[in-house]
């Protein structure tokens, strides 16, 4: 298959082994994610555990609804991105690359709900450390839930906008064709990093709307 | 093949082969946009041996502003501040800019895919890419620098870290930027470890610095994102006030000790590890033996990768860890010293009836030897919970770790430099100087740290700029052995770059080495090789030549 054969590097005996170089290097990056925001849910398990009980209560203070609805639509997103790779694979390219677009639009969604969220906080003043000025909970650790959870949320919505960055480079080369069955490996990969995003929403939304 | 012992043959590769290949990497493109957009492995090789040399004299000028600063027990040329950054920067440029980037980066680069028969590395763009993150976070840290510096040590302790005046974040946010690039390297070599290893080569045929780059890369990949976002933690803490590691504000700065020791504890072993698969290289190479327990020192390579991931609480024995926590990292920490000497006694027997030629190279295999012991054995002292809080920030300390970074990981590097220098470049160097170097290295390193023991153990702290008069005799005794120390890098240096212009064809193989990456040309062709070698038998394979010995 000449087009395929186009995209093999000079270095790579195939294409078979080049795909699979790139599937484990995504994997290791994948790891390294998970290893950087270990180091946030380690603060988190610490902080939890000094301090239960303002814990408990500051996250009493984020509204439960906008979570589960943010939950739904990184769900969503992640079916629709797995489908963009399967339509991919059978070489339909337009509705591949009508589902990377729907999928950034979830992203968007997630985004929006986040920044409404964001701006009921800054009115109220359940803000990080020193910022924080919500009277109605006055308890030491109370600013603490709020410095995790705006650092773990922040840096989670970077990697939201960073793969929506990616999928809409892949949504515009699915549309032009440039990937399609035996190649679908960017498509492939760009998924596997949406999951992730995912995933670790998945993860944050127990612990900080939750519990 | 029915060689005589006496002599070593050439590889079969080689019969006929040029002595100089007139066409080689170095040349089959020109100018400096060809280097600066280079995917060639090898001269992205050789472009870490330029910047990581230059960190290495920058850190040596800091090494010696500090040596010179402690020639007498009061202020000698500079203030106090002045002192505390001179050590910071000193400590930030080795860690990140030298000692980190440098055997992988350099050695690594060139020889990891010529080692295993591949034609590069599995991603090019990426290897590039690590350079260019290399140069945005020393040119972000050298923006701090400039500005001021810090004065935290190298380590940041919170919450001085955060209440300092001087400019920390961009060194933090320079070295968030360099353990990207380390990132990338590593999760480079895996990648290309596991996918494209020539026809022959089975994960148990490969040389053993292959194996030490594997081992290293994991840390690399594993731990050097928690550093990150640790360092972003304090970087934030900095300059918005968040107060994660505030205790006023409820936070816990010993997080940042667990948090920021994670990586860097792990990080010694990114230092080290590469340094003794090279070690293991040259040795096997002059002793003209196989590399005895083959299997022996590749798995003792992930075994330190593995357990070093569980050692960091020693760091913290004073830091308010509970005793039971700091009896188990201790004893974790011993078993770093299992598997090193696991290396020694296998490398001692590989010496064991070799017919060893002293060469440049090996000196500094011998010097390492020395130095590795000598550290490794101060290191299970020190990972006594007892012994330790009697030595804690003590110059015992300073010179263990310096005999393990400087002993070992400098001396690695020399020796892999000395060693495939001819393979690299084509040339050879002069012998005679080689050794002067070498020699002016080992006697000056013994001179500067043998006395911070003995100062260390009479309960000199570190990082402070003046001491009592008790302490002088043996502070001018390390100053002495450091300026030394400096000559003897300086000989290197101008003894290699000579070679460059003076130094006469070094031939494809000049050790005789059986080493896989022999097997190309000098130096070798953008490709890799002209036709692809073969891989009949082991690496460092010389059964042949030591008939009546058997192998092992």
């Amino acid at each position: 298959m000449p087009a395929a054969e186009s995209h093999v590097a000079h270095h790579f005996p195939d294409l078979e082994v080049q795909s699979h170089a790139a599937r484990l290097g995504m994997w290791l990056f994948l790891a390294t994610e998970v290893l950087l925001f270990g180091g946030l849910f380690t603060a988190y398990a610490l902080y939890r555990m000094l301090y239960p009980s303002a814990f408990h209560g500051a996250s009493r203070l984020i509204e439960t609804s906008m979570g589960a609805l943010n939950t739904v639509v990184l769900i969503t997103s992640s079916l629709t991105v797995a489908l963009a790779f399967h339509y991919s694979r059978q070489s339909r390219n337009r509705l591949a690359a009508l589902l990377l677009v729907a999928t950034i639009g979830l992203g968007f969604v997630f985004l929006g709900v986040k920044a409404v969220e964001y701006a009921h906080h800054f009115r109220e003043g359940h803000l990080p450390g020193r910022f924080y000025r919500y009277a109605g909970l006055q308890v030491p650790g109370a600013s603490m839930f709020f410095t995790v959870y705006f650092l773990m949320t922040g840096l989670h919505g970077i990697h939201v906008i960073i793969g929506m960055g990616v999928l809409t480079w892949l949504a515009v080369g699915a549309w032009r064709g440039s990937y399609g069955g035996d190649y679908t490996t960017p498509i492939e990969l760009g998924g596997m990093y949406w999951h992730l995003v995912d995933l670790i929403w998945i993860f944050l939304f127990p612990l900080l709307y939750l519990i | 093949m029915s060689p005589s012992p006496a002599s070593i043959p050439p590889a079969p590769a080689d019969a006929g082969a040029p002595l100089y290949l007139e066409r080689n990497y170095l040349n089959a493109r020109r100018g400096l946009w060809s280097w600066l957009t280079t995917l060639d492995h090898k001269r992205i090789g050789v472009m870490y041996l330029v910047l990581t040399s230059a960190a290495l004299f920058l850190g040596g000028i800091f090494a010696m502003l500090l040596r010179i600063e402690l020639l007498t027990p009061g202020p000698t040329i500079m203030s106090a501040l002045a002192y505390n950054r001179t050590f910071t920067l000193h400590g930030v440029v080795m860690i990140f800019l030298f000692m980190i980037p440098a055997i992988p980066g350099i050695f690594g680069n060139f020889f990891l895919p010529l080692m295993i028969g591949a034609r590069d590395v599995a991603f090019p763009r990426l290897n590039l890419l690590s350079v260019y993150l290399y140069l945005t976070g020393a040119a972000i840290a050298l923006y701090g620098m400039i500005h001021g510096g810090a004065d935290t040590g190298w380590t940041f302790y919170t919450p001085y870290s955060t209440t300092t005046v001087t400019m920390v974040w961009p060194i933090l946010l320079g070295a968030f930027v360099l353990g990207m690039g380390s990132i990338v390297t590593g999760l480079n070599f895996i990648v290309t470890v596991h996918t494209l290893r020539a026809p022959g080569i089975g994960f148990m045929r490969m040389p053993l610095f292959v194996w030490a780059l594997y081992a290293t890369s994991i840390i690399q990949v594993l731990a050097t994102p928690v550093l990150g976002i640790t360092l972003l933690l304090v970087a934030v803490e900095n300059v918005f006030g968040f107060g994660i590691f505030d205790p006023a504000r409820g936070g816990d700065p010993v997080l940042f000790q667990h948090m920021f020791w994670f990586y860097s504890h792990p990080a010694v072993y990114i230092m080290i590890l590469p340094a003794m698969g090279a070690i293991t290289e040259v040795l096997s190479a002059f002793a003209r033996k196989n590399t005895f327990g083959y299997r022996a020192v590749a798995f003792s390579s992930l075994g330190i990768a593995f357990v070093g991931f569980f050692t960091w609480g020693h760091h913290l024995f004073t830091s308010g860890q509970s005793t039971v926590d700091a009896g188990i990292f201790g004893v974790l920490s011993m078993f770093v010293g299992i598997f090193t000497a696991i290396k020694i006694f296998n490398w001692t027997a590989t010496l064991y009836r070799g017919s060893i030629a002293i060469r440049t190279p090996f000196i500094y295999v011998i010097a390492f030897l020395f130095f590795l012991l000598f550290g490794g054995m101060t290191g299970i002292a020190l990972a006594t919970v007892a012994l330790d809080v009697h030595w804690q920030d003590t110059y015992f300390v300073v010179a263990h770790f310096h005999f393990i970074m400087v002993g070992g990981t400098v001396a690695g590097f020399l020796a892999a430099l000395t060693y495939w220098w001819p393979k690299m470049f084509g040339k050879s160097y002069s012998e005679r100087w080689g050794i002067v170097g070498a020699t002016l290295i080992f006697l000056g390193f013994n001179f500067t740290f043998i006395p911070q023991f003995l100062l260390g153990n009479e309960g000199m702290p570190r990082r402070y700029y003046s001491y009592p008069v008790r302490f002088w005799p043996l502070n001018v005794a390390s100053t002495a052995g450091a300026s030394v120390l400096a000559l003897g890098f300086l000989v290197v240096l101008a003894t290699l770059l000579l070679s460059l212009k003076y130094g006469k064809p070094a031939g494809p193989n000049p050790w005789g080495s059986r080493g896989y990456e022999w097997k190309t040309l000098s130096p070798p062709p953008e490709g890799n090789f002209l036709t692809q070698p073969t891989y009949p038998r082991m690496p460092h394979d010389y059964d042949d030549l030591n008939p009546g010995r058997g192998g092992h």
